[in-house]
């Protein structure tokens, strides 16, 4: 297995004594995979996700990657946050080109390896404009040749489309999915959007809320991902029984939590 | 049912009657933008009302001149002072010792204060002190500085130094907080070390809030300056009021006056500038 997720627990302290985020997560990616964690709020799906990322060390239990341990964060992993966090003083290329600038790669091949990827996310045209000249899909295009730059064996991606407008968010999904399917990269996303869950991946985990748990897998099997798939039943079934679990789940949290 | 309809009436008179909406204006915009003329009709009166109350005060009401001086005397004792070449030594004597002193002042508190502002253990360690020390005026320090360094440079120098440095860095360390915690993780995501992203991430990011603190610090500068100068100086602006003082010389307080407040508004524009030209990025503009 690519990314094994082994028996990972997560407790923060807070005031009111221990809190359970995460409870005994098991999940096995296999390189190229695209693969969607979803859950209700509370479900510990980006704390889980910053655990990968190396950013957060779980309470126990064990994340590799390619049978190395995740022990902190690094280029090895990409990953795009919900709020574009571009360098708002450099400019489109600049911004692609600074992790490599951060290894200290040479500047000709920077600017070599940053000019191809941002062809590839399709924002060429646009290399000299500073983050707040482009509109929100762009900025998250931008994130994604960054991370991509670096090339790095998965792409995290938390919550990446969930502060577009409906229009982008859908042209940003085609986008994604062309681009994984040229690239052949790992990818990870994380979301409560039910719809891109079942449009994206090709396997979701579903998480229940406090404390979060794996409740069920589910491989989608879709023979074309263009845009009118949605409107096919098969889509649909998927869909519907994603709500219906994710329902069920983030309900059952919410009166656990009560108690 | 016929109750119903009633309260249904009544509700409905009420609506168009009472509740009016909201009258647009231009005037009383809130936090709005107002039309570009208007805009500077209102500078323009800002300026010239004060300027002609006075002019009529000075020329139809019975105030002694030695009180108040007529705009036009003080224009020709801005003359006379502008062509013996006093003025613009004094002003000159005044910038030089708020440069050197405020730039010693911002040479120190920017990276203090970024430091302060991006390690919280730093922070612990000299917020309390800092904190204190801001408080304590810095004309207090001038029978001490004059006792440890004399009446030369050194003390009118220190003392712009010591009133502002303490806001400086505090007002830096500030800024810091406005690095968004996602971009800094992002940064370590890429590869970043903590020294690459303390250089290249948090420090260009709180420029704009630099030029902004030290906007704001050197109007506290320019004011100790004088108050250095009133106490004890050969030459420089205060020096020139404190003079005029003694002999009564009412026209050339209001030069320097003027010229002390004219410099300062420069000073804080040019900063102004400073951000706009060089910080496009920054959400102060």
């Amino acid at each position: 297995m690519f990314v094994q997720i082994d028996n990972i627990s997560k407790q923060f302290q807070t005031q009111s004594g221990n809190l359970t985020v995460l409870k005994n997560i098991n999940i096995n990616i296999d390189r190229g995979e695209f693969v969607c964690i979803v859950g209700a709020s509370g479900s510990g799906k980006s704390t889980l996700l910053r655990q990968i990322a190396g950013l957060d060390t779980p309470s126990s239990g064990e994340i590799r990657i390619a049978g190395v341990p995740v022990k902190g964060p690094s280029p090895d992993r990409g990953m795009v946050f919900q709020n574009y966090t571009l360098y708002p003083w450099l400019s489109v290329q600049e911004n692609t080109e600074f992790g490599l600038k951060l290894q200290g790669v040479s500047k000709r091949e920077r600017r070599e390896r940053a000019s191809y990827y941002l062809n590839v996310v399709g924002l060429s045209d646009f290399a000299r404009c500073l983050p707040n000249e482009l509109s929100g899909g762009m900025k998250q295009r931008v994130a994604i040749a960054r991370a991509l730059v670096c090339e790095p064996q998965i792409l995290l991606m938390d919550e990446p489309f969930g502060a577009l407008d409906i229009h982008t968010k859908e042209s940003m999904h085609e986008f994604i999915i062309d681009l994984w399917q040229r690239t052949k990269i790992t990818i990870l996303s994380i979301t409560h959007d039910v719809e891109e869950a079942v449009f994206l991946s090709n396997r979701i985990f579903v998480l229940s809320s406090r404390p979060g748990t794996v409740k069920k897998e589910m491989t989608i099997n879709l023979a074309e991902r263009g845009a009118n798939i949605k409107r096919h039943t098969i889509f649909q079934d998927y869909r519907d029984e994603l709500m219906v679990l994710l329902r069920q789940y983030g309900a059952e949290g919410l009166v656990a939590a009560k108690v | 049912m016929q109750l119903k309809s009633r309260n249904n009436r009544d509700r409905d008179s009420l609506n168009a009657e009472n509740r009016s909406s909201l009258r647009p204006s231009v005037f009383w915009r809130l936090v709005e933008d107002i039309p570009q003329p208007l805009n500077w009709v209102l500078i323009g009166i800002s300026i010239g009302l004060p300027l002609i109350l006075w002019w009529g005060v000075t020329t139809f009401g019975s105030i002694d001149a030695k009180f108040l001086p007529s705009p036009a005397a003080v224009a020709i004792a801005f003359q006379r002072l502008w062509s013996t070449g006093e003025l613009q030594q004094d002003t000159i004597a005044s910038l030089w010792r708020v440069g050197v002193g405020f730039f010693l002042s911002a040479l120190f508190a920017i990276p203090i204060g970024i430091v302060m502002g991006s390690f919280r253990s730093i922070r612990a360690l000299l917020e309390p002190l800092f904190g204190l020390m801001r408080y304590m005026p810095a004309p207090a320090f001038i029978p001490l500085l004059i006792l440890y360094q004399g009446i030369d440079e050194a003390p009118k120098v220190m003392l712009i130094f010591i009133g502002t440095f303490f806001f400086n860095a505090l007002m830096v360390m500030d800024t810091v907080k406005f690095v968004s915690k996602d971009l800094i993780e992002a940064t370590y995501i890429l590869g970043g070390n903590r020294l690459q992203t303390l250089l290249m991430v948090i420090f260009p990011h709180v420029i704009p809030g630099i030029l902004d603190a030290c906007r704001i610090n050197l109007a506290a500068a320019w004011q100790l300056v004088i108050v250095a100068e009133l106490i004890a100086a050969t030459e420089g602006l205060g020096r020139r009021i404190s003079v005029a003082g003694r002999f009564l010389r009412t026209d050339e307080i209001f030069v320097g006056i003027i010229v002390i407040g004219t410099i300062g508004l420069a000073l804080d524009l040019l900063f102004q500038y400073l951000i706009r030209v060089f910080c496009k990025w920054s959400e102060r503009n």
